[in-house]
């Protein structure tokens, strides 16, 4: 079961036990991770569980492709480079650990 | 239970209702009662990612056990709640309820997240073995231990629920043919040029397209279903039936309290019903239109479930603000994604952008050069820039959109 820790703007930090498969955002909405919304039930249609990867698992989780660049480049007020929807991240054994930091605010 | 709020219907508009009710800081007592025996799931990948294999079941769980107890919600499941009484002495909008096991439970408020039912088809041979409707965690888990076996599959009804089914069942290699009453498909939320696409992008997989062909009777053998017979005298082969012919709103309990029902629970910007201390979200309501403020409209989506849900649970806090979200929705057919933005019925012009054939295009729809909303296939740049104009009201001209320069680019410009 790969572990996931959520940083919130002020720093607090929740760590979610996650099932393998399962989104990083359907993780975050279930456990009530607050700062991650997850609209669109995890669809890439909303982008409001738009999430900044820890730099050292930005190659590990990979880049956007391109509908969800488009959905970054669009909806979300402040992307950076390692800016993912988290809806688009499954979790795998590889991912135990992971690191996402929640945005100022979702769209 | 005493007191506190009471949300018939542990759907998504119900959650939403009681998860919104803790952030707006509402401390009383919440009781989310539902009649089906899964705690609350979405519905909308049921016919998608559920019944194609790509995702099961408990995907779907909306919270876990651990987050209603942290938030004091007490979520009660098979339970479904047969009568509502107001009090006549006590204060405004307090009741009891009376649930299906005899449980009385008493509310201080009343929001009312039914949802909808599957409208059911009414011709001979629907109780036979193979025939399946799509709505409930239970239907799909049916659905595709069915698909599995299936060899021909009729859908019967060429709205979102039918055409993705059909997808599903087209994309394993099943024989598919859809068969829908009126003379295109999804008529009632985009435009004849985009049922056109659908119809061609579905023709182009191998999926039998039938259009204003109704359905007479379903055949069997041995209590299993063998064949379609439609009214022309065509016989579909279907060793499973799905039936996807709409919903109709769940409106028992709201009757029975004398609340105004037309098409689904009358209520305002704020989801008040007629009775302004009862608030209704989801499938079960009809509201003014959010982007004319005329008629009623049924938006039967999970976006709207979720916004309404909020502007309830702000109506019951005593902090009301009106409905400002802009409508969308999507469905998934194959590797075709539909992104709705807006409500676009009573248009007088399409802008298209894209070339439909290569199934990457956007349509505008507007009503005297007012921007309406879009319907945009693979094509979220569009999809999204559409809808933040609607959010924030900036124009888009039709005649700029119809130049084929990113629509960002115009909002950026505009703003």
């Amino acid at each position: 079961m790969p572990k996931v820790t959520f940083v919130g703007t002020d720093g607090t930090q929740h760590t979610i036990q996650a099932a393998v498969g399962e989104s990083v955002m359907a993780t975050a909405v279930r456990h009530g991770v607050p700062g991650i919304i997850g609209e669109c039930g995890g669809n890439a249609s909303c982008a409001t569980c738009h999430v900044y990867v820890d730099e050292s698992f930005a190659a590990l989780v990979g880049p956007p492709n391109d509908f969800e660049d488009d959905m970054l480049d669009l909806a979300v007020s402040d992307r950076r480079p390692t800016s993912r929807l988290s809806c688009q991240i499954q979790l795998t054994e590889a991912l135990d650990g992971l690191i996402v930091t929640t945005p100022e605010e979702q769209p | 239970m005493t007191g506190g709020v009471l949300i018939v219907g542990a759907s998504q508009a119900g959650v939403q209702l009681a998860v919104s009710l803790r952030d707006f800081g509402y401390d009383g007592a919440i009781t989310l009662v539902g009649a089906e025996a899964h705690r609350p799931y979405q519905r909308p990948p049921l016919s998608k990612a559920v019944l194609s294999g790509v995702s099961d079941v408990g995907s779907l769980e909306l919270r876990t056990p651990a987050f209603y107890a942290q938030k004091k919600i007490t979520v009660l499941l098979s339970e479904r709640v047969t009568e509502i009484r107001l009090s006549r002495t006590g204060a405004a909008g307090s009741g009891v309820a009376v649930t299906d096991r005899g449980r009385a439970l008493d509310f201080d408020r009343l929001a009312l997240a039914v949802g909808a039912r599957p409208r059911r088809l009414d011709v001979p041979g629907t109780d036979l073995d193979g025939v399946c409707y799509l709505r409930a965690i239970d239907d799909a888990t049916r659905l595709r231990a069915h698909l599995a076996s299936a060899r021909d599959v009729v859908v019967i009804g060429g709205g979102f629920i039918g055409l993705e089914a059909a997808a599903v069942a087209r994309s394993q290699g099943k024989n598919v043919a859809v068969v829908e009453a009126a003379e295109r498909l999804i008529s009632r939320s985009v435009a004849p040029e985009v049922s056109e696409f659908f119809r061609r992008a579905h023709l182009r997989r191998g999926t039998d397209i039938r259009l204003a062909a109704t359905v007479e009777r379903i055949d069997g053998d041995h209590g299993r279903v063998r064949s379609v017979r439609l009214t022309d005298g065509t016989v579909l082969p279907a060793d499973l039936v799905i039936v996807g012919v709409g919903v109709v709103p769940r409106t028992e309990l709201a009757e029975q309290l004398g609340l105004a029902c037309n098409g689904g629970i009358v209520v305002d910007e704020f989801a008040r019903t007629s009775e302004h201390s009862i608030v209704a979200a989801g499938d079960c309501t009809v509201m003014p239109n959010p982007q004319t403020g005329d008629g009623l409209v049924r938006l039967e989506s999970m976006p709207n479930a979720v916004s309404q849900a909020r502007v309830a649970a702000a109506t019951l806090v005593g902090q009301p603000r009106p409905y400002t979200d802009v409508p969308w929705f999507w469905s998934d057919q194959y590797d075709l994604k539909l992104q709705i933005a807006g409500i676009t019925t009573g248009y007088d012009q399409l802008v298209w952008r894209g070339d439909p054939e290569t199934e990457t295009f956007s349509v505008l729809y507007y009503c005297r050069g007012r921007l309406l909303g879009v319907n945009a296939v693979n094509n979220a740049s569009d999809y999204l820039a559409v809808r933040k104009a609607l959010a924030t009201a900036t124009p888009i001209h039709a005649d700029r959109a119809a130049a084929g320069v990113p629509l960002k680019d115009l909002l950026v410009a505009a703003s």
